[in-house]
């Protein structure tokens, strides 16, 4: 069964520890649940919801708020460029989902 | 209390006792350059002399942050004696080196190449007076350390995604072991803290340190968006991470939990123990002088320059460095990392990750290691030889900036 790593104990999502299909995937670290149904493919390295959040509820890894909901995100759902939003930096609002990138850049 | 954490906690090594009161963990000599044409002859005079490494200034302008570090490394406590080396028509003056040297108590000596003949005669002029250095520094008194004595600084670098789940988060429950046994913990790269202003700042264990704390990210922030080095990439965003704010903490993780006392500089020793923040960032100036670690090498000498007499090193996708004058641990995250490199690699932080460890234990499991490199086990850079060293300008409190001009 895939993996998952929780830091704190106050976290809201967990990181993974390897490419993930929906299912259950067990969560290792400083964690009170034991696993967590993915809702939908999460990759390595990416963060799975560990718990229901509110449009504009924080985002809590390391056991401080590293980004706000931008949309209410269900448990076991993908939390990324797509639902979760720097406080700090509006250029990350911006990215390809995929790749990063930035889509705003003019190449000409 | 654990027995393990007793044992941990009356943990005790001998040390070496310096002139001006300081204990270091190892017993070196020092060949200083002071300039770029004298480092073959630095280099030749230390070559084949296991207790002896090399540093200097490149530059033949002198420049304020260069001698206060160099200064610095020069009565650096695991350092017993020095020989400083000069070409002699550079700025940064041998003799001057010396003086300080042997006003902290230690023995120095220095000359100029241009006064001794040359390459061949120079080296073997260095010989001799490194010789009679290594007589007065044999007999540096053994002296019982421990934990209170002990100074610690951290750096990550080649980081991938284990470095901010499990490198840098079990360093800093090392960290937090550490400064609750009274010893004294040093991290920096401020510049990889933007977005955590307030994080930062709340850490600040009274209103100064984080009037301080806010200070010094506040010159950060300026200072990336000035050279727009922000350190947060497209890659970085396909490979998971979503915000800045989750990137940095990934690198403040190393700091772990505990109040951060204040800031210090380049070449400032912490006026007592705990958790500090070490500012290497260069200060503004009309030409924005210099760069903020431009590679591992030379952050890792401006931890070395606070008196540290151990640094931590944290890679994810692996890392061949050592450093002069204190032994550097490195440590992964990434137990695949860790099989490919085990020759250089010290600390798998990995088993974190992979449910064979928990977070607290190899907290203290990296505790034990670090004990036992205090007590003279030689990390595995030491073993191969790497002593990788590199500074270069750099802009950071310079008294005034039109001095020595008629303008």
């Amino acid at each position: 069964m895939a993996e998952c790593f929780q830091i704190s104990l106050l976290d809201n999502v967990a990181t993974l520890l390897a490419d993930a299909e929906p299912g259950s995937v067990t969560i290792r670290g400083e964690a009170e649940q034991q696993a967590i149904h993915l809702a939908q493919p999460v990759r390595i390295a990416h963060k799975v919801a560990l718990r229901a959040m509110e449009k504009g509820a924080p985002v809590v890894k390391y056991g401080v708020p590293i980004g706000e909901a931008t949309q209410s995100i269900a448990p076991g759902e993908w939390v990324h460029l797509h639902n979760c939003r720097s406080f700090y930096d509006d250029g990350s609002s911006h990215l390809n989902l995929e790749t990063g990138a930035r889509e705003e850049m003019p190449y000409v | 209390m654990s027995d393990e954490s007793a044992t941990l906690r009356n943990a005790a090594w001998e040390g070496y006792l310096r002139p001006d009161g300081r204990k270091g963990i190892r017993n070196l000599l020092l060949v200083v350059y002071t300039v770029q044409c004298a480092e073959f002859v630095a280099q030749e005079i230390a070559h084949g002399e296991a207790d002896t490494h090399v540093i200097g200034f490149p530059g033949c302008y002198d420049n304020a942050y260069a001698i206060r570090l160099l200064l610095a490394l020069a009565r650096h406590p695991n350092v017993g004696g020095v020989l400083a080396v000069g070409l002699g028509c550079e700025y940064t003056q041998p003799a001057r080196i010396a003086d300080v040297v042997r006003a902290s108590g230690r023995p120095a000596h220095s000359f100029f190449i241009q006064e001794h003949g040359g390459t061949r005669s120079s080296i073997e002029y260095g010989k001799q007076l490194l010789a009679a250095l290594r007589r007065d520094v044999e007999s540096a008194p053994r002296v019982p350390m421990d934990w209170r004595d002990l100074m610690v600084g951290c750096e990550c670098g080649g980081s991938d995604g284990t470095s901010g789940l499990a490198g840098n988060p079990v360093v800093g429950r090392f960290f937090d072991l550490l400064v609750d046994l009274g010893g004294s913990a040093i991290f920096e790269e401020t510049v990889e803290m933007i977005g955590l202003r307030d994080v930062l700042a709340r850490r600040g264990k009274t209103p100064e340190a984080q009037q301080a704390l806010r200070h010094t990210y506040d010159k950060a922030e300026h200072y990336c968006r000035s050279v727009r080095q922000y350190s947060i990439a497209p890659g970085n965003f396909a490979g998971g991470l979503t915000t800045i704010e989750e990137k940095s903490m990934g690198a403040f993780a190393k700091s772990g939990s505990r109040p951060i006392e204040g800031v210090i500089r380049v070449a400032e020793t912490p006026p007592h123990p705990g958790l500090w923040l070490l500012d290497s960032v260069p200060d503004q100036s009309f030409m924005q002088f210099g760069y903020t670690n431009p590679n591992d090498t030379e952050g890792i000498m401006d931890l070395i320059s606070t008196g540290a007499q151990i640094i931590l090193f944290v890679t994810g996708r692996g890392s061949v460095i050592g450093s002069p004058i204190a032994p550097l641990i490195k440590i992964t995250g990434n137990g695949k990392t860790f099989r490919n490199m085990e020759q250089d690699i010290d600390f798998n932080a990995g088993r974190v990750l992979d449910g064979s460890m928990t977070m607290d234990g190899a907290g203290t499991a990296l505790a034990e290691l670090v004990r036992s490199v205090a007590g003279g086990t030689m990390t595995k850079p030491e073993q191969i030889g790497h002593r990788e060293y590199f500074i270069m300008y750099k802009h950071q409190d310079t008294p005034s900036l039109t001095e020595g001009c008629r303008a």
